[in-house]
């Protein structure tokens, strides 16, 4: 199991988070705070990647991937912004 | 658009063996998939319980093993495309800890330390089925394989026997749990590759 | 430049939402990310996609690395610091792919990777031992533009980088980039290997050093340092650290890149030593 930050879901998050998905800022649903997805603790096994608030742990998104679709969950974000 | 780069290498398949699911691959080693930080619950301080219309029933370790051990051997298989057969395991039979509960509720959603959920039908896990599981492979569970207990569901792809289990509460309908809600089936058999909804 | 959009996530029906937008109109331009913002001249915005490569050059860059110029005719260009997804694809269909960095910036549609040998990898080897010049594969970018260092932005901060191992390539992007446009914005840059053979881009470093725009460069070895060295071996202490990197006090933009641990080892002394966590961007590349 190895740990990333939110830079390694960039390519995964294109088109849900805009074009820039490292910029995204993403408040938590856990802890209120906002954050870019570059801040965000990523997690990534051959299940999917999950990206948790850095400050909480609270899950803010998850990508499972089967090679033809990608299925995005956005279960800790209250809300996001994007350019 | 896939171009072919030259010389790579894809995964083995095993071919014309009716003991491993399509699209599953056979290993000998155990791969550990984590989504965060591995639990650290000692068995003084783990308890299991279960959750039903009447109420909360909760079990020590000490009581959970007091209520019969088994060993068994499993074949269990991974979602993510591998598989390993006859693996030796210890624990103790769901069964024995319903037979103390009574419940009219049909589903499950099982709990584990770190958060994590997972649903399953309750008539999945009676039966000889299913195994809240202290040791596999004659060595007691390390954290990263889910100890220092887990649940043990080989009948479904392994997401379902839910690592650092701690209860289970009853519901009426079959609700996703973690990974369902982000992308895998609500039942996930593996011989009918239910992988993904 | 479109306007910030917020999406407002369903699942929380009870508390009212106000769907806040972070001002980045008004946040000033310090040169630190990939888009754009009113301050600084209209330019292409390049949005990522997926475009077919073909290995154009490989030589080694350590014993455990190896540099990849790829041939990437549609490739929009990038920013420094930006990164990739390359993707193989087995006669059977399978796939893998995996994000890597990349050691050149601007509009050159040939894009310099290095990749560093993972024991028991699925794709490092591959790319490190046997993938040859006229090879095809897929890139998918560029991507990642909070990670990001542009030149000529205004900004007078200056900008620490510290590198860890392989941590060095976005770096080397960010410091290539600074020479070439003869920025005036000070720039050091910390990077802390193993042994000296494990030092990549020692060429594009040596240019940076010696062209005019100001850049310090200190190599600190964990393992074996060379005999000139004017500091033993030994693996990166807080103070280590923070007699080579800038004070808190000059406010400088900082990029630690590298692995995990070596990534939050940084960072959590960075924090102690009084840094402002707002100004440390991060990209961690896991491993242990």
């Amino acid at each position: 199991m190895t740990r990333f930050d939110g830079n390694a879901l960039a390519g995964e998050l294109v088109d849900v988070l805009g074009a820039d998905p490292t910029t995204a800022r993403l408040r938590c649903t856990g802890c209120g705070s906002l954050g870019s997805l570059g801040e965000t603790r990523v997690y990534r096994t051959a299940m999917g990647s999950v990206a948790r608030c850095h400050g909480c742990d609270t899950v803010l998104v998850t990508v499972v991937s089967d090679g033809v679709r990608r299925r995005v969950g956005l279960p800790g974000v209250r809300a996001a912004s994007i350019a | 658009m896939a171009t072919f780069t030259r010389g790579f290498g894809g995964r083995r398949r095993n071919e014309d063996d009716d003991r491993t699911p399509p699209g599953q691959t056979l290993v000998r080693d155990w791969p550990v998939l984590s989504a965060g930080a591995t639990p650290d619950i000692a068995p003084a301080d783990w308890s299991f319980s279960i959750q039903t219309e009447s109420g909360v029933h909760e079990w020590t370790w000490d009581e959970v093993q007091a209520l019969g051990v088994e060993d068994v051997t499993v074949d269990i298989h991974c979602v993510t495309h591998w598989s390993k057969l006859d693996m030796p395991w210890r624990g103790v039979p769901l069964d024995a800890l319903f037979a103390q509960v009574e419940t009219s509720l049909d589903y499950c959603m099982v709990h584990s330390f770190g958060g994590y959920t997972t649903n399953v039908p309750l008539d999945e896990l009676l039966g000889g089925k299913a195994w809240v599981a202290f040791e596999a492979d004659g060595e007691p569970l390390e954290p990263e394989h889910g100890g220092p207990a887990r649940l043990l569901v080989p009948a479904l792809y392994f997401w379902k026997s839910a690592k650092w289990v701690r209860g289970i509460v009853m519901q009426a309908d079959d609700e996703p749990g973690f990974w369902e809600n982000a992308g895998y089936n609500m039942h996930g058999d593996p011989w009918k590759e239910e992988r993904y909804w | 430049m479109s306007t910030p959009t917020s999406v407002a996530s369903t699942s929380v029906a009870s508390e009212s939402v106000a769907s806040t937008s972070v001002a980045s109109a008004e946040t000033p331009d310090t040169g630190q990310e990939a888009r754009p913002s009113p301050a600084t001249p209209a330019r292409v915005h390049r949005r990522p996609a997926w475009h077919a490569a073909t290995v154009a050059e490989v030589r080694d860059e350590s014993p455990t690395a190896r540099r990849l110029v790829l041939d990437v005719p549609t490739w929009p260009g990038n920013d420094p610091g930006q990164h990739l997804d390359l993707r193989l694809t087995a006669e059977d269909g399978y796939q893998a792919t995996r994000s890597y960095s990349v050691a050149s910036a601007g509009d050159d549609p040939r894009v310099t990777l290095a990749v560093d040998r993972v024991d028991d990898g699925e794709v490092s080897p591959f790319l490190v031992d046997a993938i040859e010049v006229g090879d095809a594969l897929e890139v998918h970018g560029p991507l990642g533009g909070w990670f990001v260092w542009r030149p000529s932005s205004g900004s007078t901060r200056p900008v620490q980088l510290i590198a860890g191992g392989s941590g060095i390539v976005p770096l080397v992007a960010m410091v290539t980039a600074h020479a070439e446009a003869d920025d005036p914005t000070p720039f050091r840059l910390l990077y802390a290997v193993r042994t000296p053979e494990d030092v990549f881009f020692r060429p594009e470093l040596d240019a940076a050093t010696a062209a005019d725009a100001p850049l310090e460069v200190t190599v600190v070895y964990s393992r074996t340092a060379p005999a000139d060295a004017t500091v033993p071996a030994g693996r990166l202490t807080k103070d280590a650290l923070a007699a080579a990197v800038l004070p808190p006090e000059d406010r400088a933009l900082v990029y630690v890149c590298g692995s995990t641990p070596f990534v939050e080892q940084v960072l959590r002394w960075l924090g102690e030593l009084g840094h402002d966590v707002a100004d440390v961007r991060a990209e961690r590349f896991g491993g242990s």
